[in-house]
């Protein structure tokens, strides 16, 4: 194994070129477990953690612009405002010293359906700009999935940023874990309004071999939201549309039984969180909060 | 000097405070907190020897076959490597070992019988060189049928888990496949169940719990010049371990040299040996020392784990809610080695009716041999399954009757004088009702704290807690009750002693304690009570407690809750006999100075020996000058015998505990999670000689029983045997956040048959938690849940 | 390779570290801190908790390779930490956390026994033993850095935050409820002081 510590994006970059078999490593919280449980034997470490801009982000007018290597404590503590859904689904990962070293780049480079950033990314809309020597490119995030544990990244790319739209209107995030703190989802939903677009985006975890989008739900969520005039007369939002809403989204897993949980549970789980989420979200939209917000 | 002046040997009174302090009774701190701190404490990962090596093992990575061959040529051949032993290299005939049978083989011959079981050890210069080495050793296995349950174990034609069986039980048992099997008859069930106007049956599953020891199997074996070698090492017992090691090195027991290192917990996972007789194997085929740390990987192999088990229970109430009659059948599945199964099976018989009054019982418990992980010791032993399943059928009983629950068994609790179904009289105090009564007083946590903290609420007090998944919606609070009865020390005849060598002597003109045992602290706080004992009984200030090791005798294992009382037993009863001695050498010395050295009682309290009046005698010092006097006893508690083989009649154990529960839970009914808000307990502990530590071991253990009650199991592939989740990952134990408030009442009631009246209290509040809040739960959803642990799609009917 | 990094103030070196060791394996075997646990080895149990560049962070999911010209603080430095921060002015404010600067800053003290006897300790290290915290002690050293740190940048938790700060910590001995008053202690001794 060889240890390789690029002092730069470029040198990274370069060493990535050269040894596309090279696995990054930055919080190592990933990583770092494969290795010490012998799963894993990478020819090369390409530690990330001397590389400073990673993380950095940058709030601009329309996204806000994450380095892949911002520790979810920084989300937590930084971004609510911005990133609503993102900072909920980073304060349920694992526990405070995970959270201190753990980032979204990380999250992505595993592509686990189990990651916690997922589903919050999908619902918010995001693309996360890779690189390599050959230049630079934006994925977007609906592409980024490709199987289980597989992303879209060619084998000498790194994950620079991931470029998230800000929040336009509410968002939420939930996460069914058998314990009450450092657990891996079972499943996970994440819900965004876009009040701006009068478009809701989902995200499910977990549930399915990658991380999915509940698009039929979407569909007909935006469609009846607009064929009522919800977003504009602010009325609650009709049981029998929430219910329905929440088994379609349930209808877009594809889960297994696993240690974790049964397929029909993710499936349920996955729809009781589809209609809370949209009913805190909706009451939010509507100027009344819900008396308990998730603390982020 | 006397302090007054007056004759040495003269009495004089007995100024106020100068009672010993730190004695029993009192909250003293840990003698190893500063250390434990400090990071200093040397636990047994923590070893290290110039020059040492480092030990790995290859494990089956299958659950049931034959091994065709194994070759080692190319992990030998590796640079770095210094040894490889398989089972053709083990030095003598004895390569077997185990704590009552001898079933377990060193290293796999010829077979495997469950997945994980060691086969190969290398021993190199770096653990990686030892990892990568033992992956290129291959193993060619000829799998085999596994059998993983009841049926498949005693099916006519199934395979023999061990061919050839030898052992004590094996005459008494229906199939080989079955390592030992009790009944216990008493009464005539048939004819009491026609009183029963109610009956109510169940049927019980009890998932596999694992210890979860925070520190791993791990030691350092140092090869010595003698031949001989030196393992320093995380166990409950180190004679035990010394009796099966030995003879597979071929050395006498002399020539093993153990010393206790820091232990990381244990709660019956190192009962069994891990890694000891492979890392001795290792430092002396190699001479060099020879360190072995599992990771937690390995740990979930490494060790035995709680019994899985079936139970099936059938009770009957009359009209007033007086039981009638207990039928009930234990399965626990014992895995690929007997281990502890024995012992258990013996527990869950005879403790299987709880702490009720029953007349007319007719009860069958078994352990399996199948291939599944091996299971044996786990606090609790044999009384957790059991207490699950009749605290069930005692919410169903009481239903089915009308009555309140706690009620229902308050009025069918046992008390002082109750014979129990193996026909032993209850002959200490068993407050069973008062028990009940106090959980159920105290105050109830208040409703639905996220509900009344408005804006201020947040999602930590809520079920899912930070995962978010609730604000509310949902959510259904619960209450349930348990209350259990766990049997303390060795059973059954086993003949139960510990070892305690005490020394007196002044050093640097003070009078200064030892206390050397071989018991094995594993975080109980055994050490921080030998102190107390010392300075209660000797009446001095300065008590050293020297490192448990092989060089003083047996103290028996830390489990069973048994260490306080027996070899607390034994430091008192050798703080006694110094005592004599050194009472002895006053009265030489000084006898002729006043009549009461021969005619009062006399104790030695604040450096002093003193009358029972209270007169002061003289200073210990000037007792002793210069003699160290120096005891080493052993001391055992009065004996039990075995149970009867057809009956299970017998005056099998020596001491009875007991607590009870009350669990408040809130449920997220929707998406079956719960969060735990209370877990009130009331125990009596006979004598809570720190109740410091007391609280900290009830607490510990209802959590452990909670941990059970909502997340934690070992998941074993039905199909292949193989376990699933060998992970901190995936096999949970609670977080702070899991945890709720644990408010306890302690009730000492004297046991006059033990030390202080004292009673052993580590296990009891590990029973009877998981039914409590299994209970609430229950009360909670409306739901039978009949297993445990209870998953959310238990709670959500998917 | 080789590895250079500060441990309790003072510089260390490592050298033939293989590249897939552990921060915590640095620690522990090569540079004689075993005060960090190996409980668990995947970031479940917070046992082997430092403070890298004044984060609380797993050890063993760091790579060694990781660490080079970095400030580690572990158990073994935590009471001179405490000390230096308290002569400094602590935290008082509860407005700040340890910057790098700080943490570069701080030079430790050397212990004075090995037994520990006459060790000073740390107020959370106090508070641990005397609300008996400790049993197995396997969490310990990983529960106090964490602890400490808590307690700098929140002088005044509430249960609930403590809890939330302690998640990462798992202890299968005590069920938390004395590591809750050790920590309520602690932050009770912290506000009598100031």
């Amino acid at each position: 194994m060889d240890f390789l510590r690029p002092a730069s994006w470029e040198e990274a970059l370069a060493a990535k070129a050269e040894h596309p078999t090279a696995v990054p490593i930055a919080g190592g919280t990933d990583v770092m477990v494969e290795i010490n449980f012998d799963h894993r034997r990478p020819e090369y470490l390409l530690d990330l953690n001397r590389i400073g801009d990673l993380e950095e982000w940058e709030v601009g007018a329309e996204s806000v612009r994450l380095g892949a290597s911002v520790p979810y404590t920084k989300i937590m503590e930084n971004l609510r405002g911005e990133l609503p859904g993102l900072a909920l689904a980073s304060h349920t990962v694992a526990s405070p010293q995970i959270r201190n070293r753990g980032g979204v780049g990380g999250n992505l480079g595993t592509a686990s359906p189990a990651g916690d950033a997922h589903p919050a990314l999908l619902a918010a809309g995001a693309e996360v700009e890779v690189e390599s020597v050959r230049g630079s490119r934006l994925i977007p995030i609906d592409e980024f999935y490709t199987g289980v544990k597989r992303n879209a990244l060619a084998a000498d790319e790194l994950i620079r940023a991931v470029r998230i739209k800000k929040a336009d209107g509410p968002q939420q995030y939930s996460k069914v874990g058998t314990r009450n703190a450092m657990v891996i989802a079972v499943c996970a939903f994440g819900l965004a309004l876009h009040p701006e677009t009068r478009t809701v985006r989902t995200g499910i975890g977990s549930a399915a071999p990658t991380p999915v989008r509940a698009k039929v739900a979407e569909e007909f969520l935006n469609a009846a939201l607009e064929e009522g005039g919800f977003w504009d007369n602010g009325k609650i939002i009709t049981p029998s549309v929430a219910k329905q809403f929440a088994d379609l989204c349930a209808g877009a897993c594809n889960p297994i039984d696993d240690v974790r949980g049964t397929a029909s549970y993710r499936r349920h789980a996955v729809g009781v969180m589809a209609r809370r989420t949209l009913t805190w979200t909706w009451e939010s939209y509507r100027g009344t909060a819900a008396r308990t917000e998730g603390v982020a | 000097m006397p302090s007054n002046g007056a004759p040495i040997g003269t009495p004089t009174k007995v100024t106020q405070g100068s009672k010993t302090k730190g004695g029993i009774g009192e909250s003293t701190l840990r003698p190893d907190g500063t250390l434990k701190v400090t990071g200093e404490f040397a636990y047994s990962s923590d070893m290290w020897h110039e020059d040492m090596l480092w030990g790995q093992i290859l494990r089956s990575t299958v659950a049931h076959a034959e091994i065709v061959s194994i070759d080692t040529s190319e992990a030998i051949a590796m640079p770095g490597v210094y040894a490889v032993m398989t089972y053709d290299d083990l030095p003598t005939d004895v390569r077997n070992y185990g704590l009552e049978i001898q079933d377990t083989p060193v290293l796999a011959h010829g077979k495997v019988r469950h997945h994980g079981e060691p086969v190969a050890i290398v021993a190199a210069d770096h653990p990686e060189t030892a990892r990568r080495a033992a992956a290129k050793i291959k193993v060619d296995y000829r799998e085999l049928p596994v059998i993983t349950d009841e049926a498949s174990a005693t099916a006519p034609d199934a395979i023999l888990i061990h061919e050839g069986r030898d052992d004590h039980h094996v005459g008494h048992v229906p199939h080989p496949n079955i390592v030992h099997r009790q009944p216990i008859v008493r009464g005539n069930v048939e004819e009491a169940a026609k009183k029963a106007d109610f009956v109510v049956t169940g049927e019980y599953t009890f998932g596999m719990q694992d210890q979860a020891f925070l520190g791993p199997e791990s030691g350092l074996a140092v090869p010595e010049e003698d031949g001989g070698v030196h393992l320093y090492v995380a166990t409950q017992w180190l004679h035990s371990d010394l009796r099966q090691i030995a003879p597979v090195l071929g050395l006498p027991e002399s020539k093993v040299r153990m010393t206790l290192s820091g232990v990381g917990g244990a709660f019956g996972g190192r009962e069994d040996l891990s890694m000891q007789i492979h890392a001795c194997l290792l430092a002396l085929r190699t001479g060099k020392p020879v360190k072995i740390v599992y990771n937690r990987f390995e740990s979930f192999f490494g060790h035995v784990h709680r019994h899985p088990a079936k139970l099936h229970y059938e009770h009957g109430a009359t009209k007033d809610g007086r039981l009638t009659h207990l039928k009930c059948r234990i399965v626990l599945d014992g895995g690929a080695y007997a281990s502890a199964s024995p012992a258990v099976v013996g527990n869950a018989s005879s403790l299987s009716v709880g702490p009720y009054v029953v007349d007319d019982v007719d009860i069958e418990a078994i352990a399996l041999y199948t291939n599944n992980p091996p299971c044996g010791a786990m606090r609790g032993f044999g009384a957790v399954q059991a207490c699950f399943a009749y605290e069930a059928q005692m919410d169903k009983l009481a239903d089915a009757v009308g009555m309140d629950r706690v009620e229902f068994r308050q009025l069918n609790a046992m008390e002082q004088g109750t014979i129990m179904p193996t026909g032993q009289p209850v002959d200490s105090p068993a407050p069973v009702a008062e028990l009940l009564r106090r959980v159920k007083a105290m105050p109830m946590p208040p409703e639905q704290q996220w509900l009344s903290a408005g804006e201020e609420a947040d999602v930590r007090q809520l079920p899912g807690g930070l995962s978010n998944t609730t604000h509310g919606e949902g959510v259904v609070r619960g209450v349930g009750y348990a209350v259990g009865i766990k049997n303390v020390g060795f059973s059954e005849g086993f003949d139960d002693y510990s070892t305690a060598r005490v020394r007196m002597e002044v050093i640097a003109g003070e009078p200064v304690a030892t206390v050397h045992t071989a018991m094995a602290e594993v975080g109980q706080g055994g050490v921080t009570v030998h102190a107390q004992i010392a300075r209660t009984e000797l009446g001095v200030a300065q008590v050293t407690i020297r490192p448990a090791d092989t060089q003083v005798g047996s103290a028996g294992s830390t489990s069973a809750s048994r260490q306080t009382y027996v070899t607390g037993g034994a430091v008192k009863n050798s703080c006694e006999l110094v005592r004599e001695k050194v009472l002895e050498i006053g009265r030489r010395r000084f006898g002729s100075y006043h009549p009461a050295w021969a005619t009062a009682e006399l104790l030695l309290e604040g450096g002093k020996v003193v009358t029972d009046g209270g007169e002061v005698l003289a200073d210990l010092v000037d007792v002793l000058e210069d003699e160290a006097v120096e005891v080493e006893a052993e001391w055992r508690h009065r004996p039990t015998e075995a149970f009867d083989l057809r009956t299970g009649q017998g005056f099998g154990h020596v001491q009875y505990s007991f607590a009870a529960h009350r669990a408040v839970v809130e449920v997220d009914t929707e998406l079956g999670l719960v969060k735990v808000i209370e877990l009130a307990c009331a125990q009596d502990v006979g004598k809570a000689l720190n109740p410091l530590s007391v609280i900290g071991q009830i607490q510990g253990g209802t959590t452990q029983g909670l941990g059970v009650a909502v997340m934690e199991e070992i998941i074993v592939d039905p199909k292949t045997a193989k376990v699933k989740n060998p992970s901190f990952t995936d096999y949970l134990i609670p977080t702070i956040l899991d945890t709720p408030t644990i408010p306890v009442e302690v009730l000492e009631l004297a046991d006059d048959h033990a030390p202080y009246g004292l009673r052993g209290i580590g296990e009891a509040p590990t029973l009877s938690s998981t039914p409590a809040v299994l209970a609430a739960i229950r009360d909670a959803t409306g739901l039978e849940l009949n297993r445990t642990p209870v998953r959310p799609e238990h709670l959500t009917g998917t | 390779m080789r590895v250079s990094f500060t441990v309790n103030g003072r510089p260390q070196e490592a050298d033939d570290v293989w590249e897939g060791e552990s921060l915590l394996y640095v620690l522990r075997e090569r540079l004689g801190l075993p005060g960090s646990k190996n409980a668990c080895e995947q970031g479940e149990c917070g046992s082997c908790t430092v403070r890298l560049d004044g984060v609380p962070v797993c050890s063993c999911l760091v790579a060694a390779g990781q660490v080079e010209g970095r400030e580690v603080v572990t158990v073994e430095g935590l009471a001179d930490f405490a000390k230096q921060r308290a002569e400094r002015g602590g935290c008082a404010s509860g407005a700040c956390g340890t910057s790098l600067q700080d943490a570069q800053g701080w030079a430790a003290q050397g212990q004075d026994s090995q037994t520990g006897e006459g060790a000073e300790l740390s107020p959370v290290q106090q508070a641990f033993i005397d609300a008996g915290a400790v049993q197995c002690g396997f969490c310990t050293p990983g529960l106090l850095v964490a602890a400490d740190e808590m307690l700098e940048r929140n002088p005044n938790p509430s249960d609930a935050d403590i809890r939330e700060a302690l998640s990462g910590n798992l202890c299968r001995c005590t069920g938390y409820e004395t590591i809750m008053d050790a920590v309520r202690l602690a932050a009770a001794r912290q506000g009598e002081v100031v």
